[in-house]
């Protein structure tokens, strides 16, 4: 092929989804031009070790999502430190922030998400505040901090929270305070996050739930409640919002994130989107949600890169799920809580299942988390439960409770 | 590729495997060194329910979930393996979240563990395979 006729991809965004897109594309491509727009001048690195990086965990080198020869090896050009600014759908051109029109053939948009900033009043004044999103941030949070840096946290979410385990041992005081009246409120039920709060308190990270900023001066945040709050440094983690205007500007569908079917095609011919900027069916419950989960931004990733190169993958079973520790307590969740409980507990476990119509919904495991996939598998492949030994699986994720035929296919087999 | 696979029928459940898993991979020469007296943590786990027995491990499936979950970016396909840098490893347990089989864990210091066949430690094929008295599980092409 000359290289006038060989595909020209263009994806916008560097994050893993973007990595995923890449490597889908060259899984049934291996010679068309890929260019990939990226907004942040680093390749492509783990965003959610972020916070291992200011404990300690892992280090800028480790934090490497790929190989250094990475884009080399995959035949990308990468554009750094550029923003897509327009789409011409009709041309097939994505104009960039330097005014560069670059052709496609075939286009991804992975251009993730954006942390909210709520308009507070004095927030202007307030001279050390950070989002918790970026490598760029980390770096300048960690330039900013001192041994004796108090630090208030806006958002007792997943982020916040890990920004806050990430800085103990570092500065001062850590303050969290959140509108919600727990922590990790879009994951955990109240008796689950009770737990989670009590290790995060027994670790120094001090709490103000139900309560957050009204407004600030300078160093001082005036409270809803009425107290004031002094600090050093700030650190907003409210939440994220899928960046969506490019494929809207474009009259795309979206509605909290970009619509996507499940080859990750957007209502727009040779456009595709992935990974925290879409929205997708949460198979556990029928409705489309953002998924705004690293393992998700991958596979979605990928499938669009197939697709997008003529290849068959097909995406279409994702569900929320995480995994998140704070010190040495590990809680996973999964799918969605709507159905008959079944909860063992001790002294410092939960665990939760969700069970509807024959099927494993949900889960929440707080404190014992091994083997958790297998409930996770149940729930993705909406298992009928029925057809296995649930009682000894809801006791124990363990393949025994497979049927004879998935053990001699599981384990006597290529799978 | 060569995998381990079970034969269920054979295996009694006397966990040997699971002891020449954790020798293999502990890097000592003397087997009462590395295990007598110690929490084991083996790669392998033989698995129990009524007159059944058999032991899991990673599968090293063709299209590994746990790869494509890995936030770190530390599981990947190495000629068809399942291998994990444990040095990238974080221990977010993500893995742990998404495998199908119950096949990684926690290891000993925080990272994650997972069968890589001993292509990754002097024994050079699995360890467990070898010690196994039933041939309860065979490492082969299938």
């Amino acid at each position: 092929m000359t290289e006038q006729n060989l595909k020209q991809y263009v994806i916008i965004g560097n994050g893993v989804a973007a990595a995923g897109s890449i490597e889908g594309i060259r899984s049934a491509d291996t010679t068309g031009q890929i260019t990939v727009i990226s907004q942040e001048v680093h390749p492509v690195y783990c965003r959610p070790l972020i916070s291992y990086y200011l404990e300690g965990k892992t280090d800028l080198q480790r934090m490497q999502y790929r190989s250094a020869d990475f884009y080399d090896k995959m035949g990308c050009q990468v554009l750094y430190g550029r923003i897509a600014t327009k789409l011409d759908t009709a041309a097939q051109t994505v104009t960039l922030d330097d005014g560069t029109t670059l052709p496609y053939d075939e286009l991804c948009i992975a251009a993730g998400s954006a942390p909210f900033v709520p308009p507070i009043n004095g927030l202007d004044t307030v001279p050390d505040k950070f989002t918790f999103m970026t490598l760029d941030d980390t770096l300048a949070l960690e330039q900013t901090i001192r041994p004796d840096s108090r630090v208030l946290i806006i958002g007792a979410g997943l982020i916040g929270l890990k920004c806050a385990e990430g800085l103990q041992g570092r500065v001062g005081s850590i303050t969290v305070c959140d509108l919600s009246d727990r922590v990790l409120s879009s994951i955990l039920d109240a008796e689950c996050a009770a737990l989670m709060q009590q290790r995060l308190e027994a670790n120094g990270i001090h709490f103000m739930l139900g309560d957050t900023v009204q407004s600030f001066a300078g160093h001082t945040a005036n409270m809803q409640s009425g107290c004031t709050v002094d600090f050093d440094v700030l650190v907003l983690a409210v939440g994220v919002r899928p960046n969506t205007s490019l494929l809207q500007n474009a009259a795309g569908a979206v509605e909290r994130g970009i619509l996507v079917d499940e080859h990750m095609a957007t209502v727009l011919p040779h456009i595709y989107a992935a990974g925290d900027c879409t929205q997708v069916e949460d198979v556990s419950c029928g409705t489309k949600r953002v998924l705004a989960i690293m393992p998700n931004a991958y596979m979605q990733g990928y499938c669009a890169g197939s697709r997008m190169a003529g290849g068959s993958a097909v995406f279409d079973n994702a569900i929320p799920m995480n995994s998140i520790g704070f010190f040495g307590l590990h809680a996973m969740t999964a799918g969605s809580y709507d159905g008959e409980m079944y909860e063992e507990r001790t002294a410092d476990t939960l665990k939760r299942l969700f069970i509807r119509d024959n099927r494993l919904v949900g889960y929440i495991l707080v404190g014992a988390v091994d083997r958790a996939g297998i409930y996770t598998a149940l729930i993705r492949n909406q298992t009928p439960l029925d057809t296995l030994d649930f009682d000894l699986l809801k006791k124990i994720p363990t393949p025994a409770a497979f049927t004879p035929a998935d053990r001699r296919k599981i384990f006597g087999g290529e799978i | 590729m060569k995998r381990v696979y079970v034969n269920e029928k054979w295996c009694i459940g006397c966990h040997l495997c699971e002891y020449n898993c954790a020798f293999a991979n502990s890097g000592q020469a003397d087997m009462v060194k590395a295990l007598k007296g110690r929490d084991i943590f083996p790669r392998i786990r033989v698995e129990e329910s009524g007159n059944i027995n058999f032991a899991v491990s990673c599968r090293h499936c063709t299209d590994p979930i746990c790869a494509k979950s890995c936030i770190s970016g530390a599981i990947s396909v190495k000629d068809g393996a399942v291998c994990i840098d444990r040095d990238k490893c974080v221990g977010c347990l993500t893995c742990v979240l998404v495998c199908p089989y119950g096949a990684l864990s926690q290891g000993e210091h925080g990272a994650v563990q997972k069968c890589e066949l001993c292509l990754q430690n002097t024994c050079g094929e699995p360890a467990c395979v070898k010690g196994c008295p039933n041939r309860a599980i065979v490492y082969e092409e299938r």
